[in-house]
């Protein structure tokens, strides 16, 4: 594990959508190289045979019974949406698949 | 200015006995919000007509004989993570301007139904990410004790309203120490409950495996009542424990004779930790003592692993939580843009402060392919043996006793330059979220005129031990009724 660069900043910030000027991206990289360089003291840690942790306590899946409720209004659902309408939320419009997923 | 707010259980009894109403308690603490928050910094927003109403009813149903519950009528303050309908939500963050919830969290309904009166929206840290309330929309919140220094974060708001007497109690969030490390940077009781003790639900999300809502009070018996008020199993969280609340005022009888306190031997070396700060918890130690607890050497020897650990499992979890915020459904949305893409760039870009972005981007590159293994894996199994440490450690002792950091408040601009010397802030606060398990923060005396925090940490679901070793120690020391002469 080793050196992050300005690249694989910029390319990570895209995975993000996040876009990132070249001071911040210039900066980024030097301060996620710090920590990336800080957390490899896990390295030193003998992880053999030991099953990782997701979640601390036993999960269940709770089943509820299977009857109709009352669920967000969809007046409320929408009120805060920069941009809407009738029922639907307005997105800029999508000229091309995305690229990935 | 008007009167420093009582504790939770001087204002119950003047409540009861008719010396005070909810509407003088209410309207003295919108007052302080008024003066001391805003000069402090420690609001994001107050319901001042919407408090002074559900005042006015809790005075009505006390006239009535119909006191719903120890917190009827008492002015309470949360941290502005936690959704209230028809209130804003900003987490301090641009990203949120101008949204109003839809829908209410579980602890606010809680508290509402016991009859509290919220009061306001506390600052923080934006979405709860950092150590000293200085990321925040609206500029740093500001120590009671010494406004040049930070409260502490991400719940500096919260912890700084209860220090400078504006509220009896507060809620918070703790995902690395949010709630513990700023309840001893500002001289107060902070209590992090065992992961899924109180529901997440409208707590708006930042680690979900690590985050828990949590108290604060200036007293153990006061985080008690708040406790039990906020706890206990909850249909809308999948995580939230079957568990009924715990009855943790009944284990207040001040006896601690017998009980066995594990002192982690890796926490206590003098590296890395202002050595007043563990002269004063090795103090506080001793006269849990003398009042008759037994003292062991505990060992949790990952405990060095710890901040890098929490670190890539917080940031991949926030990276995946912090995607919602999109400008499509709610929230602000850049203008002018190309297409759906550059939408999405712009609006994350301009809504999201510099620390939430670099966390977006740490947990974006730790996930990603070829890094998955060698970052999050690895952290998740180390978090395992994090675990097995406690597991190992409480079947020698019933509580631990740590530093709740490691040095007092430090000054406001001291750390922001470099993110690692931030996070290193939560180095023993942060293990117990890993684990799971409950811990608190207690006064336990000053350097410098500063407040120094106990920790106590417990096995799952042993809030009642935790809160009966603080309220021994509070029976016996006068730690947590000190207040910034200022705000007396």
């Amino acid at each position: 594990m080793a050196h992050i660069t300005r690249d694989e900043v910029e390319r990570v910030a895209a995975l993000a959508r996040l876009s990132l000027t070249d001071e911040e991206a210039e900066r980024m990289a030097d301060e996620l190289d710090r920590i990336l360089e800080f957390v490899q003291v896990l390295e030193q840690v003998d992880t053999e045979d030991v099953e990782p942790t997701s979640h601390v306590m036993p999960l269940r899946t709770p089943l509820r019974e299977d009857r109709a409720a009352e669920s967000l209004d969809p007046e409320l659902a929408l009120a805060n949406a920069p941009a809407r309408e009738g029922t639907a939320f307005v997105v800029p419009k999508v000229i091309e698949a995305e690229e990935e997923g | 200015m008007t009167a420093p707010l009582p504790t939770l259980q001087e204002a119950r009894r003047a409540l009861d006995s008719d010396e005070t109403s909810s509407l003088e308690l209410v309207s003295n603490s919108l007052d302080r919000a008024a003066s001391i928050g805003s000069r402090l910094n420690l609001f994001l927003g107050t319901r001042d007509e919407a408090a002074m109403t559900a005042a006015e009813a809790s005075d009505a149903r006390r006239a009535a004989g119909e006191v719903r519950s120890p917190l009827d009528g008492i002015p309470v303050a949360i941290k502005d993570n936690m959704v209230q309908a028809g209130e804003p939500t900003t987490c301090a963050s641009r990203i949120l301007e101008g949204f109003i919830s839809p829908y209410t969290s579980t602890v606010v309904e809680r508290l509402e139904a016991a009859g509290a009166v919220i009061i306001g929206r506390t600052n923080m840290d934006e979405f709860a990410m950092g150590s000293s309330t200085e990321h925040s929309i609206s500029g740093p919140a500001h120590n009671p004790w010494n406004p040049e220094r930070s409260t502490g974060g991400s719940s500096g708001g919260s912890a700084g309203a209860v220090s400078a007497r504006i509220v009896p109690g507060a809620l918070g969030s703790d995902t690395g120490g949010s709630v513990r490390q700023p309840a001893s940077f500002s001289g107060v009781v902070g209590l992090k409950p065992t992961y899924g003790r109180v529901s997440r639900w409208g707590l708006v999300a930042y680690a979900s495996s690590l985050d828990q809502i949590g108290v604060f009070a200036r007293s153990a018996a006061d985080a008690a009542w708040l406790l039990e008020a906020i706890s206990g199993h909850d249909p809308l969280d999948s995580t939230s424990l079957p568990e009924p609340a715990p009855h943790c005022s009944e284990a207040l009888d001040g006896d601690v004779s017998g009980l066995v306190i594990g002192l982690p031997r890796e926490y206590f070396v003098e590296e890395g930790v202002d050595p007043r700060v563990l002269a004063r918890v090795r103090e506080a130690v001793g006269e849990l003592e003398r009042a008759g607890a037994k003292v062991r050497d505990v060992s949790l020897p990952h405990t060095d692993s710890a901040i890098a650990t929490y670190y890539l499992i917080a940031t991949a979890e926030a990276s995946s939580n912090l995607a919602r915020f999109d400008g499509v459904r709610y929230g602000r949305r850049a203008q002018g843009t190309e297409d759906l893409t550059d939408m999405y760039q712009r609006t994350r870009s301009e809504g999201f402060g510099t620390e939430v972005k670099r966390r977006i981007l740490l947990g974006t590159y730790v996930l990603s392919a070829g890094y998955y293994d060698a970052y999050y894996r690895k952290a998740q199994r180390v978090r395992t043996l994090l675990r097995r440490d406690f597991e190992e450690a409480f079947q020698g002792c019933d509580v631990i006793a740590t530093p709740t950091a490691p040095e007092v408040a430090f000054g406001i601009g001291s750390k922001t330059s470099d993110p690692l010397r931030m996070y290193l802030s939560d180095v023993y606060t942060v293990s117990a979220n890993l684990a799971g398990i409950p811990g608190i923060s207690i006064p336990c005396g000053f350097v410098e005129g500063l407040p120094v925090g106990l920790q106590l940490l417990g096995p799952p679901l042993d809030e009642p031990a935790l809160l009966r070793v603080a309220d021994a120690y509070q029976r016996r020391t006068d730690h947590h009724s000190q207040c910034p002469a200022e705000f007396a």
